[in-house]
This record gives structure tokens, sequence and C-alpha cells, in this order.
């Protein structure tokens, strides 16, 4: 649909080369470049506009200019001030001196009030904390209700003495429910309050009710990620309502940018705490702020991809098919079947691919990718004997006919296929084999937004004792704009290898590089760093004998 | 950890090489597809994919099974309604007409509207840049995008300078007629709620968690019930806690019954199924259908959808899918009205929550890009707060507020 931050900038920095300084129009045009992505996202208009400005000034200095790549260098810089905005102030919920320590939501209507009360009491749960839940949400049909079944499956217990639907008084039972607390001996009470707009004074004056009567510890505003412009105004509007300490972000488990973030803390200096994605309980946690400002700017979200693919994947499948892959036995098609089957069940093949750094720019061809024509492989694949997957070549007029009918399909297209299936199989092993080789047209910005993408995010799974040339990365990191590569040892890369001219798939070595700059240990042989102009730093190189480090 | 990362990267890996290369050959007949109707995209891969999507018997039989209207049997509503539906049934009368002109009262709560704003910017003195700038911003703000914003005030701008439009009517006049353009006023906005070969009409509302959907569903009840239709509830929400509660609240307040399943987790369609089939037992005129909130990045979920529109599709032709946007919705609308499009082929949009600030400007992009019209706006907390739309009326309130 729209191209990147990443190419866009590359555009506008195409007419520097050469010059070597920016001028007032290239600063400009950068700005205007930033500021459409920021909007694009969902960033309020005001916070752009204040944000920009700081972004301007560092984009006029030294450091940019003087960069290699410029279009980078600025990217890396609006990350970073995200990051700083977004996470400025950190901090863990505040306990009360004598318990409970009362916890009230607030928000919007529709924002997951309900959803995340329960998923915070199982939080809080695990923790080792003694949360009630609290039901004042008498608005909404039958939320009272919606919060027992919530309690009961986070397993605390809930307190709902009004029936909801309209009756009873709000502040009442959030007044009611400390005694209750107290008497049961819950070290925590979660308030669940009705949805009510940033406008309604008489909601908001209820809500002001409840927090005089309870004197929550922390209220948390409530807030969808999905929000657009109106996130501003909304915040401001709860925050001179009711006030809040924190915000925690819902359904992040969308493909909603998630400006809202920025526009809030920005605005309100309010810390966003935790970021809830997805229908289950569980899938709740404290907030990252270097994953949402690559989210925001659409750079490819790696580490929540591996994070999801590890819920969705079987540990020892993996292992066994890494196993498969690395020993050169070579990669059937019914490995090829189990991998598309894993792949879907982390959501639609396009999303996936698009949370992969870099591929913005393959847009177009990651719009005809499609779902159903991973279903329909599969379907090729499991019409096949089992003879007939380990071995394609064996597959003949009659067989191919076989095959199509069972899986509903002409012949040819069970002959392209297995065609396709061979081809990439031979590029598997060159893969395999060489490194990742020199790849021909490799974009040096490309490789290094995407090392950008995993740079900002601390390696979350740290070995024990650290490894040395991580260490090393993060000092250059620092220290030289242009390269996180580090000099490693291990074994050389760009041996050999290098896939065929015209074959179009850079972003997978783009991720690869990626993930082996980012910290992540181990992987695919070594990464080259060969014949582009800003690779003035050794490329570091990862030896595949790091694999076995990875049960622990 | 480091297996996991290669397997990621080989898989797709592979998928790409698949996709990129190889499937362009494969891909040759959908390409030849895609200039059908979407619809036939969705409906192929059931023949061979889906084998247990079975024959209307099995069907009715598993839903038999799962489908029960436990607390209230036909007998149950009939007892309870008596009391609640005599209230609404009053307000009736002005249910279609005139809604919409309460937008007005709503919107003027909030202090800044867009469509002041931008008046007050069109009839400066001079329109320079930075004014036609400003007119641009006021526009993002309403969450219009920034393609579409860039355009209106291209738009606008040309016409100012063609017309040499001066004055505070004339500038209104032109802005509303922009306004009006952009929301298109050409495009059929009816519900099609009708009884079809004897059929109940069945409306579908999908949307992602949150909108209001089941809230959308209930006071369109009270709107069909007040135009003198019968309906017919179906609590195909079966995933998120108590919804079907809610809907059955909503349901004997207007007397309609709700066909629920059993037990939290059930098979949504065959729910869906079930509250078809007993409409057009009962000889309803219409059925309403509440779905789970779903996002539209599951594909699991999504897939769940599709399924149950066409198992509906089985007993009776799904006459309406309404797509129900919160207004507050920003740039993302637009990706998910894509997505149920694909899936479900939506008719219409409803827009809810349009008392707050939110300006619901996505709308313009959505219907522009995917030509599905907004067809009802939900206006505030009130049980009647939902009105058919109207662009005129729209823009009017929008510029008057």
């Amino acid at each position: 649909m729209f191209d990147t931050l990443s190419e866009r900038l590359t555009q506008v920095f195409s007419s520097l080369r050469g010059k070597g300084r920016l001028s007032a129009a290239d600063i400009d045009a950068t700005a205007r470049e930033i500021r459409i992505a920021l909007l694009e996202a969902d960033v309020a208009l005001p916070v752009v506009r204040a944000f920009i400005a700081r972004v301007k000034e560092r984009a006029g200095g030294e450091e940019v200019s003087g960069a290699l790549n410029p279009a980078q260098q600025v990217i890396k810089i609006v990350h970073d001030e995200l990051i700083d905005v977004l996470g400025g102030e950190t901090r863990r919920l505040r306990f009360a001196k004598v318990p409970p320590t009362v916890i009230m939501l607030a928000g919007l209507q529709g924002s997951g009030k309900t959803t995340l009360a329960g998923k915070l009491a199982l939080w809080l749960r695990e923790q080792g904390n003694t949360p009630m839940l609290v039901a004042a949400d008498l608005q909404r049909p039958n939320a009272v209700q919606q919060l027992q079944i919530v309690g009961e499956r986070a397993g605390v217990p809930v307190y709902a003495p009004e029936p909801g639907n309209g009756v009873g008084d709000p502040v009442a039972v959030a007044r009611q429910s400390l005694e209750e607390a107290q008497r049961r001996q819950q070290n925590m009470v979660i308030i669940d309050t009705a949805g009510r707009l940033g406008i309604d004074e008489e909601m908001m004056r209820q809500a002001v009710g409840i927090r005089d009567a309870v004197q929550p510890d922390e209220i948390l505003f409530v807030v969808d990620a999905m929000i657009g412009q109106d996130a501003v105004a909304t915040a401001q509007a709860f925050l001179d309502g009711v006030g809040y300490d924190g915000v925690v972000l819902t359904k992040l488990d969308g493909d909603a940018r998630g400006g809202a973030a920025l526009s809030i803390t920005q605005l309100t200096g309010r810390p966003i705490m935790f970021a809830s994605a997805g229908e289950k309980l569980e899938d709740f946690d404290v907030f990252h702020p270097d994953r949402m400002a690559s989210r925001i700017l659409d750079m490819g979200d790696m580490l929540t991809l591996i994070e999801q693919a590890e819920k969705a994947f079987d540990e020892d499948q993996t292992a066994a098919l890494a196993d498969r892959l690395v020993s050169g036995e070579g990669f059937t098609l019914e490995d090829f079947v189990e991998q598309i089957q894993m792949v879907r069940k982390l959501g639609p093949i396009g999303n996936l691919l698009g949370m992969l750094p870099g591929a913005g720019k393959n847009k177009e061809l990651l719009s005809q990718v499609n779902d159903k024509d991973l279903d329909r492989a599969t379907a090729i694949v499991q019409s096949m004997t089992p003879e007939e997957r380990r071995n394609p070549k064996i597959v003949n007029g009659s067989r191919r006919a076989r095959i199509a009918g069972g899986s509903g399909v002409t012949p040819g297209q069970v002959g392209a296929l297995i065609q396709n299936f061979q081809e990439g199989q031979k590029q598997m092993r060159q893969l395999m084999g060489g490194g990742l080789g020199n790849i021909p047209g490799m974009p040096p910005g490309m490789r290094r937004a995407a090392n950008k993408a995993v740079k900002g995010k601390k390696p979350k799974k740290k070995h024990p004792g650290g490894d040395p040339r991580r260490a090393a990365a993060r000092a250059v990191g620092n220290g030289a704009p242009a390269g996180d590569e580090v000099p490693g040892n291990g074994r050389a890369g760009g041996v050999g290898g290098g896939l065929p001219e015209g074959f179009s798939n850079q972003d997978m070595a783009e991720t690869l590089a990626a993930l082996q700059k980012g910290g992540l240990p181990g992987g695919l042989g070594g990464l080259p760093g060969l014949g582009t102009p800003d690779s003035n730093v050794p490329a570091a190189f990862r030896a595949p004998g790091n694999k076995r480090r990875k049960k622990k | 950890m480091e297996t996991l990362i290669l397997i990621i990267v080989l898989a797709v890996f592979f998928v790409a090489v698949v996709t990129e290369m190889g499937w362009l050959l494969l891909v040759r007949p959908r390409r030849r597809r895609r200039g059908e109707p979407p619809e036939v995209i969705v409906s192929p891969p059931e023949a061979p994919g889906e084998p247990e999507l079975r024959t209307p018997g099995r069907d009715a039989a598993e839903a038999a099974q799962a489908v029960i209207t436990p607390t209230a049997p036909p007998r149950a509503p009939e007892q309870r309604t008596p009391a609640p539906p005599a209230a609404p049934e009053i307000e009736k009368p002005p249910p279609s007409a005139g809604r919409l002109v309460r937008l007005r009262e709503r919107l003027s709560r909030s202090q800044s509207s867009v469509g002041s704003v931008l008046l007050g910017l069109l009839s400066r003195d001079r329109l320079d840049d930075d004014t036609w700038d400003e007119i641009e911003e006021v526009l993002i703000t309403a969450d219009v995008g920034v393609v579409p914003a860039r355009q209106m005030v291209d738009d606008l701008r040309t016409k100012v300078k063609v017309l040499g439009a001066r004055g505070v009517d004339e500038v209104r006049a032109l802005l509303r007629t922009e306004l009006i353009t952009q929301i298109g006023e050409d495009m059929d906005r009816s519900l099609h709620t009708e009884r079809h070969e004897g059929l109940p009409g069945v409306v579908l509302m999908v949307g992602v968690n949150g909108t209001g959907k089941t809230t959308t569903v209930g006071k369109l009840a009270r709107v069909l019930v007040g135009d003198g239709k019968t309906v017919l509830l179906g609590a195909a929400d079966t995933f998120r806690a108590a919804a079907a509660d809610q809907l059955q609240t909503w349901g004997e307040r207007v007397g309609a019954r709700t066909v629920r399943a059993d037990r939290d987790g059930a098979d949504p369609a065959s729910v869906a199924f079930e509250a078809v089939r007993e409409g057009a037992d009962l000889g309803v005129d219409v059925v309403l259908v509440d779905t789970a909130g779903r996002l539209h990045t599951k594909t699991g979920l999504m897939d769940e959808l599709g399924k149950v529109k066409r198992v509906i599709e089985k007993r009776a032709p799904v006459g309406e899918v309404l797509l129900v946007l919160d207004a507050i919705t920003g740039q993302n609308g637009l990706r998910q009205a894509r997505v149920f499009a694909e899936v479900v082929d939506i008719t219409g949009i409803v827009l809810t929550k349009l008392d707050g600030t939110a300006k619901g400007g996505i709308v313009i992009a959505v219907q522009r890009e995917l030509g599905v019209p907004v067809k009802l706006v939900g206006l505030g907390e009130g049980p009647d707060d939902l009105a058919p739309f109207d662009p005129a009326t729209f823009v009017d309130a929008i510029l008057t507020a």
C-alpha cells in the first residue's frame, strides 16, 4: 500500500550522494517523509509536529551528512527518539504500604477493560499476589457476568454485589470492595469500570467518585492500539477527568501500528506500563518501547515474530527439522509441508512476511502471496505417496495426474510445484553450504535497516557469562554509527555460494543478517559484508557450532 | 532458540521461494479469477478443503446438539416480554427517519468540530499555502488519512481558484459539496433485510474486538422491531464471556428471541445455522447474527468467520454483512475493512461511537478503497441511538455543530 519510511528516505537522500551536505530543502523533505510515516501510523498530529522538530535538529547535524548512508542514519535517529519518548520512564506497579493495593481501570468503551482486568489479575496472581476483581461496570449489559467468567478463568475471586445492566451504584460497589478485600485478605483489588467517553461529563464524575472513594494506588488508562488521531483528545480528557498513572495498550496482536502509544506518552508523560496482545488471559506483558518504535516505523518486528513462533511451534519438532536441514540430508516435501503448516499457525502469510525487515519494498509481491496458495501446496503434497514426497523425481505423467486428481488441481500445477520445490531446494543447499555468500543486488541500506530493526532490541535470551563478541558488538554499535558489525571468529563468511543472478530473495538474506547481527546466537554460517560501501567493519560471523547452546 | 530462528527463516524463505517464483506459474488460474468477484475465491476451497463442512442434514444434527436455547425456550421470552417491550415499542415510530439529526447535538458536546474549524480556515481573507496546510491537517486529525486529505485539499483549492469563491456561505457550500462527494452520495445505503423466497433476511455482524457488534445488533433489532418486523437474534459470539447474555438482554427488551449455544466455545457456525433455521421455521422477517470480535490478522478466526457465512448460506442467503467500525479507529480501519471484505464480502459499514470526539474520517478512505457504503451510524449509548446514514445530513451535522 504505502512505502515504508525507509524507502522514502532513501529516495530523499539519493540526491545527496556526492553533495556531502544536507541542504535546508533536504531536511525539509526528510521531515515531510517522517511526518507522513508517523501520521500513517496514527501518531497524533500535534505530537508529530513536536517530534519532528526534535528529529529535524538532529538530522541537520554532522551525524547525518557525515554518515555513509544518511537515510538509514535518519531512521536510526527517529527510532532512537521514539524509544526515548516511549520508554522515557518505565516503572513497576506501585504497591500500597497497607494492603490492599487498589488498581482502577478506566477507558473508552470497547478498549478491552474487562478482559484486561482478567489478564492483569492472572499476571499478578502468578507473581504471588492475591488479587480480587471488582465489577464496577454496571452500565453495559452483562459486563458483570463477563467479569465473573473472566475471574473464574483467571482463578481469582470476583466481587460483584450488584447485577449490573444499569442497576446499582458503582461508587458504592468500589467502596465496599475494599472492606471485602480486607476481610478476604486479598492484597490487591482491581476495579473494572464502565467504558466512558472523554467528553461525557456525567460519566467522568462517576469515575471521579469511584476514584475518591477508593483512593487507588494506580489508575490505568486502557487504550486500544488501533485508535486514531483522537488518541490525544481522549487521553487528555481522561487525564483531566480522572487522571491516571500509567497506560495499557491493548489489541497489539492486530496489525495497527499503534502510533497512539507515542501520542499518549508524549502528551501526558504517563508511561505505557503493559501491553496486551491476544485473546487468551496469558497474552499480557510489560511494554517494550523498542518494539513499539519499530512497529510505528513499520520496520519489521522480528522479535515479536520469533516470540509468536516460539508459542506456536513445537520445540522438538523444530529441532529435528533443523538438524535435518543442517546435516544436509536434504529438505523433503514432507518437511516443506510441515513448515508451511507451522508458518500458517503464525497468522496470515502476508502479515508474517510483512514483519520481516525490508518487506516493504516487496509489498506488491507480498500482496500476491495468499494463504490459499499455501493450502493448495499442502494439499498437493498430501496427495503424494510417501515415496513421492521423499523423492519427487519419480513423479511421472500418470503420477502427476493422480496427485492432481487427489488435490483438486491440474497436473500442470503439480509439476510446477515440484519444479519450484527442487529449485528452492537447490538454493537452500547453496545457502546452507556456502554461508550467505555474496548476495548480488543486496543494497547496503536495506541491510543496515535490517540490522537496526533488531539492534535496538536487547537480546532477550542472554547467554550466561555473556558473549564477548556481542559485548563488542554493542560497543562498536554505539561508537560507530555506520556499523553494528563486529569482528568475530568462526567460519569465514561469504564463502562461495552466492545466489544465482536475478534471484530476488534478498529479504531473506537480510533477515538472516539481521538475526545474526542482532546478537541472536548461532544460526547460519557466516555473514558477509562484502562489496558494499558501508561495510567498513568486518562482518560478524557465527559458527554453526553455537547451535548446541540452544537447550538451556 | 537459534534452531527456531533458523526454522522460521527457512520456512519463510521457502514460502517466499515457492510463492514468488513458482507460484507465478501456479497462480495463472488464480490470476484469471482475480477479475471476478471475491466470493469465487472464498467458495471453491470449501469443497476440497473442508470436507466436514458437510451436508445440511449433518449440520442440523450437530447444531441440534450444540445449540439449545437454554434459559429461554420459546415460552420464557414471551412471558417476560410484555413488560419490557412495551416501553421500546412506543419509541419506535421515528425509527429510521430523522435520527441522524441528533448527531448535531451530540457533536456539539465536543468543542472543536472539524466542520467549524474548516469553515473558519476557509473563510480567511487570504488562502495561502499555510492555510491550505492547516486545512489538510484538520482533515488528517479527523483520521481521513494523509493521501485522501491531500486530495481533498487539492480539489478544494482548485475549486476555490476556479470559482473565485469568497464569502462564508459560498465557501461553506463548496466545502459541503466536497465532503459529500468524498463520502459518496450515489451509494445504495439501504439495508437489505427483506424476506426472500419465504426465507428471512439475514444480517451478519462482523468486526474486530470491542467495536460494538453486540450492541449494534441489539439496537438494530430495536429499529427493525420498530419498523414492524419480527426479529430473531443469533448469538454466534461463543467466545467472549457473557456475550450471549448481553445479546439476550437486548433481545428480551424488544421481545426478540435469542438462539444461543448451550456452552461457551461452541461452533459459531452451528449456532448461526441454527438461528437461521429457527428463524425460517418461525417465519420471522429478519435474523440478526452476532459474531465474536476477531482481529483481522488471525487467520484461524477469519476462516471461522468465512465458515459461519457459508454455513448460513446453506439455509438462507445472507442479505447483509455489516462491518462494525469504531469511529475512533485510525488508519488500521482500512486494513480491517480490506481483510473482512476478502473473507466475507462485506456489504456495508456500521460506524459506531460517533458521539465521542472521534470524527470517523477513516470511512472516507474505506469507502473510496473498497466501495463499501456506510449504512448505519451509532450515535451514543442510548438504545435508540442507531441511525441510518445519510451523507447530506451527516455533513450538515458536521458543519453546523
